[in-house]
């Protein structure tokens, strides 16, 4: 049993420790990256190794294991236990769960033997395919236990990533040409910004700030300044950023690098999900070959890994998390924009919005301004999940409703499904009933309902499905991920599910606890955590009827 | 000169330094703002979500994080923060094992305090049930215990542990509703490198962190401590003529209330009945109860005896000035040079 007091270092740890560390820096920064790769190597994280890691990087203990047992992704063992040599993951968020991932996982555990795991994960970014698990980090759409043991005994463990967008096709396609006219002075940066406000981009991560406004922010701000890029997509529901990344990965890293220019930033950090390991593999290898062969001089690009930690979206825990820290959210002010990453101010952006900008530069504010439906402007990434013929991500008009989304993309509903209730904006979003199935989805248009549209993440329910059951789930969900950090969050959530989990709801009580989450917790986790359960009492009395 | 601002607390006229919180002025002028994760001695959280105050009118805002300002008018309630902190206490209580007439924190345990202060009626004490935390009480360290049970995780502890005493032996374990206070490892306290000096303790708002042997004292006594020439203030709490417990003096630039383990728990020494309190002489191999004359004319005598056929070892139990005196003695009086220190060692 390895020994604390003192500080005792395991040689054999230290020297396995040096070995995997090499000649790379001894950065507080990059302990995230350090433990990973401890994770990858022996698929657990010993004792031993955290105290020689410790010693390594010259940080206390206690603040090494703060931080590997913050993060799902790490399996931190007080002793040597034998780790498995495959970890099956079945989803179990709300599109998954409405497909039978609960039975799936329950017959899935007849595989469980000597090497493989079998666990449950929250939301892995593929409600399209649900229901979805993923052996080793190959993903496995509309799961069944045939296909899973089909993969066990092929030893198919590791994601393939299908062909995407190269860096070369991306150059024949006109790509970085933008970005060397704006280094080459045909742009500046405040024409940039004049297009981005004009066009109306707004943050595509959920917050909706305009991005325009951001970038113009940033400038004002001290240098040097840093951008982070945000594609710790996790809300259930939401794909988007993958479904682009799969494919065209290179056309956001232009934006990113526009946006680096026009905030005269040295540094771009990319934060990427690590449920996302092909997507991971395709950015290594682009990031790789745009260095190889660069269109402009580039300021740095880091390409840092989450490890399993849904708050990690929140931008601040984000940047505590590329810092190396437990991924707590910080509180404003100040605000990222004035003390961000390693404490300079920060331009953050989800991936998504960085995306658009070549497209609304080149195309013009027009071009996006003409899109949009039932009053609204633009266009938005849905994605689509749950009971529809075809789940997907759909670029479609920003204000356009539900039920035509359903109908003239995804190929109406299930068949032998009717339309019952949906979350427009992902499990923090809310729900609303099919009554409300006119309403514009964009922005702004669903606050007085009690919702929001988020990262346009829509989870369409039938009759088939319980409210109450995906509430429920949306619930588990945030206690789950909640980082702890503030009471109303932590026990405000835990204490909601557990109310929730009775066979009668009580309404006064319930109300009074999401009273509080929304009004008293740090950050957005918190603050949406009681939108489902809200919503679900609010439309959907019939599903409460006995509760009298 | 620091700067100074002046401004007002429910009407009351304040003045503060600029860079103190609105929450750390109300305390310093006699102001109550219910609080949880805050301590003067540490850089605020935030994280329990209590201290919600009105600045000019304006919605609610934590007074840990609030800056004063010159000219602002502070509302430490009103009827939206009353109801945010009676519901945020709710959380806390429903989180909280339940043990108070038994708890080593009860006369000073915050829950308690702004749960009399915001007059919770019964049924919100209950109506969330109670907590479903099951963890095994760490009793490894000697002198304290910790309750897991009972923590409300404002971090105070782990600031302490970091920002004051700068050993960093406790953190945060784990995320969410299972967080916990620990050890690298989550391992007992007694195989981290926790030095049991008890600062995290001293500052604990409830019982999670509690001294093993509590004992409220009839009186306090100011007095200085007496294990090491750092001359900590302490203030020694008696009942009759017994020891019982010791705190240390916040207000003695020493130690600006800091102590050590010794200092703090290791004053059991005073009242024990092994405790040395007159002279013992050998006689025939044997140590025999004797007066201070004969043991001190003993001394004298063997001292003349002994002149540059003499060693003396210093204690750091002794201040600079004693010790300066006794190497003075050694080399002049008893014309040796050896002497020496236990420091050294």
């Amino acid at each position: 049993m390895a020994q604390f007091r003192g500080r005792t270092i395991d040689p054999k740890a230290a020297a396995e420790i040096e070995a995997l560390l090499g000649l790379r820096p001894r950065r507080r920064d990059l302990l995230i990256e350090y433990l990973h790769l401890i994770q990858d190597k022996y698929r657990q994280i010993s004792a031993a190794h955290i105290v020689a890691l410790a010693a390594a990087m010259k940080l206390p203990v206690v603040e090494v294991f703060e931080v590997a047992s913050f993060y799902h992704h790490f399996q931190v063992v007080w002793s040597e236990a034998k780790a498995p040599e495959i970890t099956v993951r079945v989803c179990n968020s709300i599109a998954c769960a409405m497909q039978g991932a609960t039975a799936l996982y329950e017959e899935l555990h007849r595989l469980e033997r000597a090497g493989v795991h079998i666990e449950q994960v929250p939301c892995i970014g593929r409600c399209e395919q649900a229901p979805a698990v993923v052996v080793g980090t190959n993903p496995i759409p509309a799961a069944t236990v045939t296909k899973v043991q089909a993969c066990l005994d092929a030893n198919q463990t590791r994601i393939e990533p299908q062909p995407w967008i190269s860096y070369q096709d991306y150059l024949d396609d006109g790509g970085y040409r933008l970005l060397r006219d704006c280094h080459g002075g045909r742009h500046t940066p405040e024409s940039i910004i004049a297009i981005l406000k004009q066009s109306g981009l707004r943050g595509l991560g959920g917050a909706g700030f305009p991005a325009g406004m951001k970038w113009e922010i940033l400038r004002k701000q001290q240098s040097p300044r840093l951008l982070a890029v945000n594609i710790d997509e996790g809300e259930p529901g939401t794909f988007k950023d993958r479904h682009y990344l799969e494919r065209d990965p290179q056309r956001f890293l232009e934006g990113a690098l526009i946006a680096a220019w026009a905030i005269e930033a040295p540094a771009i950090y990319i934060y990427l999900r690590d449920e996302y390991a092909g997507c991971r593999q395709i950015l290594e290898q682009e990031l790789a070959n745009l260095k190889k062969n660069p269109p402009v001089a580039l300021p740095e690009i880091h390409l840092r890994r989450g490890a399993g930690a849904y708050i990690c979206g929140e931008e601040s825990a984000m940047i505590e998390s590329i810092e190396g820290k437990r991924g707590m959210p910080r509180l404003r002010p100040p605000y990222v924009a004035e003390v961000g990453l390693f404490g300079r101010p920060t331009l953050e952006h989800n991936m998504e919005t960085l995306y658009w900008v070549r497209d609304l530069i080149e195309k013009g504010p027009d071009w996006f301004l003409s899109q949009g439906r039932n009053g609204r402007k633009g266009l938005r990434s849905f994605s689509v999940s749950g009971r529809v013929r075809k789940p997907g991500m759909y670029q479609a008009p920003a204000g356009i409703t539900v039920r035509e989304l359903i109908d003239e993309y995804c190929g109406g509903m299930t068949p032998g499904h009717e339309f019952y209730a949906y979350f427009p904006g992902g499990a923090s979003g809310g729900i609303l009933p099919a009554s409300l199935g006119e309403i514009p989805l964009d922005f702004d248009t669903l606050n007085t309902y009690g919702c929001f549209i988020g990262s346009a993440a829509v989870i369409v329910l039938s009759t088939e499905d319980s409210v109450r059951e995906a509430a429920l789930n949306a619930m588990r969900f945030f206690r789950d991920e909640s980082c702890g950090q503030c009471t109303p969050c932590r026990v405000g959530t835990s204490k909601a599910v557990t109310l929730m989990s009775r066979k009668t709801w009580d309404h006064n009580l319930l109300e009074d606890l999401a009273r509080v989450m929304a009004d008293a917790s740090i950050c957005g986790l918190g603050q949406a955590a009681p939108n489902a359960l809200r919503c679900a009492m609010k439309y959907f009395p019939q599903e409460f009827a006995d509760d009298r | 000169m620091t700067e100074t601002c002046s401004f007002t607390i429910d009407g009351q006229e304040v003045t503060a330094a600029s860079g103190t919180s609105v929450l750390n002025a109300a305390s310093a002028s006699g102001i109550y703002i219910p609080h949880l994760c805050n301590h003067p001695d540490l850089k605020p959280t935030g994280s329990c979500r209590l201290c919600f105050v009105s600045i000019d009118g304006g919605k609610p805002r934590m007074a840990c994080r609030e800056p004063v300002k010159d000219g602002i008018s502070v509302a430490t309630s009103n009827a939206v923060i009353q109801r945010m902190r009676v519901q945020v206490m709710e959380l806390l209580i429903a989180d909280h094992y339940m043990d108070c007439l038994a708890c080593a924190a009860a006369h000073d345990c915050e829950l308690l305090k702004i749960s009399a202060y915001l007059g919770m009626r019964p049924n919100q004490l209950t109506r969330l049930g109670k907590t479903e935390r099951n963890l095994p009480v760490d009793g490894s360290n000697p002198f304290f215990q910790f309750d897991p049970n009972k923590c409300v995780l404002c971090g105070i502890c782990v600031r302490t542990c970091d920002e004051i005493v700068g050993l960093r032996a406790i953190g945060y374990i784990h995320w969410g509703d299972k967080t916990v206070i620990g050890a690298a490892g989550n391992r007992p306290f007694a195989e981290s490198i926790c030095e049991s000096c008890g600062e995290c303790v001293e500052r604990c708002p409830v019982g999670a962190l509690a001294p093993k042997t509590p004992a409220i004292p009839a009186r306090e006594v100011q007095s200085t401590c007496v294990y090491c020439g750092v001359g900590c203030g302490i203030h020694v709490g008696v009942r009759g003529d017994t020891v019982v417990s010791v705190s240390g003096d916040r207000d003695r630039e020493t130690n600006s209330g800091s102590l050590c383990v010794k200092g703090r728990f290791g004053f059991r020494f005073i009242n024990h009945p092994d405790r040395l309190t007159r002279p013992l002489v050998r006689k025939n191999g044997e140590l025999k109860e004797s007066n201070w004359d004969v043991a001190l004319d003993l001394i004298a005598e063997k001292f003349r005896k002994s002149k540059g056929r003499f060693a003396a070892l210093a204690s750091a139990k002794c201040t600079n000035e004693e010790n300066y005196l006794i190497q003075k003695f050694v080399r002049v009086a008893m014309r040796t040079n050896n002497i020496d220190h236990c420091a050294r060692l």
